[in-house]
């Protein structure tokens, strides 16, 4: 797998198949993608640009609970499709095998449907490399279950 | 000059009077919206793919899913006992264009052919966190610059370009909820020239 998008075992051979598309669509982007690598740790400024940019996911995500979008704690290193209490994904999102971490949302996030070609989440992403960074950085505080978050089931 | 304060009344009784004088000029009445939907897929006939319209729809639906939990939060803010009456009024105002919102999209993924989503029975909400007016207003505000993002980047995602333009202009009452809101809220109420 490139790109630093780490995917869960294999469960059965049928199931590799759904991820074709999605890694040839991103070996597909490699030169965007690679261009577009998550900055360094973050600082506190980055922390703050983070938890603002994180504003424009409120019409469908919250840390703590399911709404339209699925809940965000417990996002790093969860596999897509499974947060607890969610049942709207998709099927191409339940099938994408992805697991959350930096690389992976670095990817998805600049282009959802890009990446996940049949995702709800029908969003053009968050564009700018730094801004994207920010959120991840903010996310990956602001999510951590019996940390920084409520898991709700 | 984000985050700066503008000494502007905070009185929503003078909105409320507004209100009463608006329903004219430059705004697309729910009906006109979904006339205008999904008109480009619809003459555009073979020329749009099933998959193109799949896609749309699918997007629709992700907004149809929003609007009807904005609905139920404005709602759960109705009924919480903490709003004055000229918030109330305005704040029903604003859950009323949610509903013609709602209408109009789910009227447009039926013409295309497809399957309108449903509102939830429940819908979670941090009432617990919900103790005055200041905060009702902030959880609003927080739906509506959501909502704002979210059509923002919607737009340029669907095949059919008058479902662009009905995002747009959706978008656009979003983000005058957002302004009164922080209005009231003593916020600028146009904190950038751009949002995102």
């Amino acid at each position: 797998m490139s790109f630093g998008v780490r995917t869960a075992p294999a469960r059965a051979p049928t199931l590799t198949l759904t991820l074709v598309p999605v890694l040839m669509l991103m070996l597909a982007q490699q030169p965007v993608l690679a261009a577009a690598r998550p900055a360094p740790p973050a600082d506190a400024a980055s922390l703050q640009r983070g938890e603002q940019i994180y504003t424009r996911c409120a019409a469908c995500h919250a840390i703590d609970r399911n709404r339209t979008g699925p809940q965000h704690c417990g996002l790093f290193g969860r596999q897509a499709g499974t947060a607890p209490g969610f049942d709207d994904y998709s099927k191409a999102m339940r099938d994408s095998k992805i697991v959350w971490n930096a690389r992976s949302l670095n990817i998805f996030l600049q282009a959802p449907t890009e990446a996940v070609p049949g995702t709800s989440m029908g969003y053009a992403g968050v564009k700018d490399a730094q801004e994207r960074a920010d959120l991840i950085a903010w996310l990956q505080k602001a999510t951590r279950p019996g940390v920084t978050c409520t898991l709700s089931h | 000059m984000q985050g700066q304060r503008f000494a502007l009344p905070l009185d929503f009784s003078v909105l409320s009077r507004r209100r009463a004088l608006a329903g004219s000029g430059l705004v697309l009445s729910a009906g006109a919206v979904a006339l205008l939907g999904g008109r480009d897929a619809l003459a555009a006939g073979a020329k749009a793919s099933a998959a193109d319209v799949e896609g749309d729809v699918r997007i629709l639906n992700t907004a149809l899913g929003a609007e009807y939990e904005a609905i139920a939060a404005y709602q759960v803010g109705a009924e919480s006992g903490l709003l004055n009456k000229d918030v109330l009024a305005v704040a029903v105002a604003f859950q009323g264009h949610h509903k013609e919102h709602a209408s109009a999209i789910a009227a447009t993924v039926k013409k295309l052919g497809g399957h309108a989503v449903d509102a939830k029975a429940k819908y979670s909400f941090p009432v617990a966190r919900l103790k005055s007016q200041t905060d009702v207003l902030q959880f609003a505000a927080g739906l509506e610059k959501g909502a704002i993002s979210a059509y923002l980047g919607a737009v340029p995602l669907f095949t059919d370009k008058a479902l662009s333009q009905v995002a747009a202009s959706i978008l656009g009452d979003e983000a005058m909820h957002w302004a009164v809101l922080r209005h009231v809220l003593g916020e600028n109420p146009v904190p950038s020239a751009f949002m995102s």
